[in-house]
């Protein structure tokens, strides 16, 4: 099965705004793909309700061959999430953390091993609410390893790191990926995602305005650089002015 | 199995560092018993009691710890894992619904225990206590009161919009119970009236159980009691399973 992650028709409003309209997308095993779009494009929307997290009105969504709402508690033993906002019990420790997820599942990957691969073993002990903003994103990031996942979903892998923890976290994702896990991401950073993205679908509005690999995207814009193609179809250079 | 106990174990050190539950259920009761005795010492529950005043009180106070973990700790707690979205990050696991509820019923319970215990033991050493009816009776009694506070806590934990509207519900819900059913003041005090309304409450029918069972008196329409209590276990068990929200 190479189809790992598959979205059909997927619809989603609140009230009368749509938030997610008929959104499709396929990705592939081994794959990295981008989900972008301005801040309330509906790319965390899209992504809760690809998890079957929210429930959506239309459409049909499939990950490895599951459907995430009948067959949650089989499909999450294979699935990463890491999420935007970091939801955690406010006393809890980072070592807690770590071992109350990796409970949860038959496999789980070493979570100290993991803890060291993204620089933050040290912290082990540490109340997680007392950790810098990059650290805590990070941590995150492993709990979404823990699992041992097939496929993973970032959401703002690298918001909040500094330039030399990005890069090594795009290090990290990258062997992953070469060890054929699947992965999908939405990012603010232009350049993360013509680091790692195989292909991309950029929203507004929760419409499709863009589907395919970064290059196309360069080549079907009047721009030269991925930056510029983004925002003209994003529309985001509006807002600028 | 691993999961439940590695749970127990994280949720279990995180409840003990929050030490609201051992002060409300664990030391609370005990103030109250220390209270009771220096107030009444000996003194015969009326007169013409062949049982003392704290002796009567046993039953009572072993109710608190029950309350204070499922009608404030448990609906509390639930919502604020919901408003927290702690909850949410456990929907993207392959955790059940229940193994989340079980393993913090069993930590409710475990305090309820150590505060029975607590209270046994201090009223035995000082008070001359003892269990003078059936130890079976008391322990089915105090096991019914247990799973029918914990599954209305559960309910209104389920059901509670935010821990606000959780923490006024709970508040609607303990102070009356443990007013009125007999567990802080005696019950047999309070005028009729107020007696007819509190026999609604389970907790005031788990209380003549365990005051039976402790004292060793005759158990005035048992099965009343142990039917009210046993039908708001079924209820809210199956209202909270049924209408459990992961946010």
């Amino acid at each position: 099965m190479t189809e790992v992650i598959k979205v059909k028709n997927l619809s989603k409003s609140y009230h009368d705004y749509q938030a997610v309209d008929h959104l499709a997308l396929t990705v592939n095993r081994g794959n990295v793909f981008g989900l972008l779009g301005a801040n309330g494009a509906g790319k965390s929307t899209s992504i809760e309700c690809i998890l079957g997290i929210k429930k959506s009105e239309e459409g049909e969504v499939s990950i490895l061959g599951m459907d995430p709402r009948r067959d949650r508690i089989k499909l999450f033993q294979k699935v990463g999430v890491q999420f935007q906002e970091a939801n955690y019990q406010t006393e809890i420790r980072v070592n807690e953390l770590c071992e109350e997820t990796a409970c949860l599942y038959k496999e789980p990957a070493d979570w100290r091993a993991l803890l060291t691969q993204f620089g933050i073993k040290e912290k082990e002990k540490s109340a997680v609410k007392q950790l810098s903003g990059g650290e805590r994103q990070r941590l995150f990031i492993v709990l979404a390893l823990i699992p041992n996942p097939e496929v993973v979903f970032l959401d703002e892998l690298t918001t909040g790191l500094d330039a030399r923890a990005r890069r090594h976290v795009w290090k990290l994702i990258s062997g992953l990926k070469k060890q054929g896990l699947t992965i999908l991401l939405t990012s603010h950073f232009m350049d993360e995602v013509e680091a790692l993205c195989d292909t991309i679908c950029i929203l507004k509005k929760g419409k499709t305005v863009f589907y395919g690999t970064v290059a196309k995207a360069i080549e079907t814009s009047p721009f030269d650089t991925f930056e510029d193609a983004y925002l003209w179809y994003s529309d985001e250079e509006e807002m600028v002015e | 199995m691993k999961t439940f106990k590695t749970m127990l174990k994280v949720e279990g050190k995180l409840s003990l560092r929050d030490m609201n539950m051992v002060l409300f259920a664990v030391i609370m009761p005990i103030v109250v018993l220390v209270v009771l005795g220096i107030i009444y010492k000996g003194k015969p529950a009326f007169t013409g009691a062949n049982y003392s005043f704290v002796e009567q009180s046993f039953g009572a106070l072993c109710t608190i710890a029950i309350c204070a973990g499922g009608l404030m700790g448990l609906p509390m707690l639930v919502s604020d894992y919901r408003e927290r979205k702690i909850l949410k990050r456990f929907q993207s696991t392959p955790i059940s619904q229940n193994m989340i509820l079980l393993v913090h019923l069993a930590i409710y319970t475990l305090y309820s225990i150590v505060s029975a215990i607590s209270l046994w033991m201090i009223e035995s050493i000082f008070f001359g206590f003892h269990i003078r009816g059936s130890f079976l009776l008391f322990a089915a009694g105090w096991l019914l009161v247990l799973i029918s506070i914990l599954s209305i806590g559960m309910f209104v934990g389920g059901i509670a919009k935010n821990s606000k509207q959780a923490s006024m519900i709970a508040c609607i819900l303990y102070f009356p119970m443990l007013i009125f059913s007999g567990a802080t003041l005696p019950y047999e005090a309070m005028p009729g009236g107020v007696q007819h309304v509190a026999d609604l409450m389970p907790l005031t029918q788990g209380i003549k159980v365990l005051k039976a069972a402790s004292l060793g008196l005759p158990l005035q329409n048992a099965a009343g009691s142990i039917i009210i209590m046993a039908a708001v276990a079924i209820l809210f068990i199956g209202l909270s399973v049924k209408f459990f929200r992961w946010e």
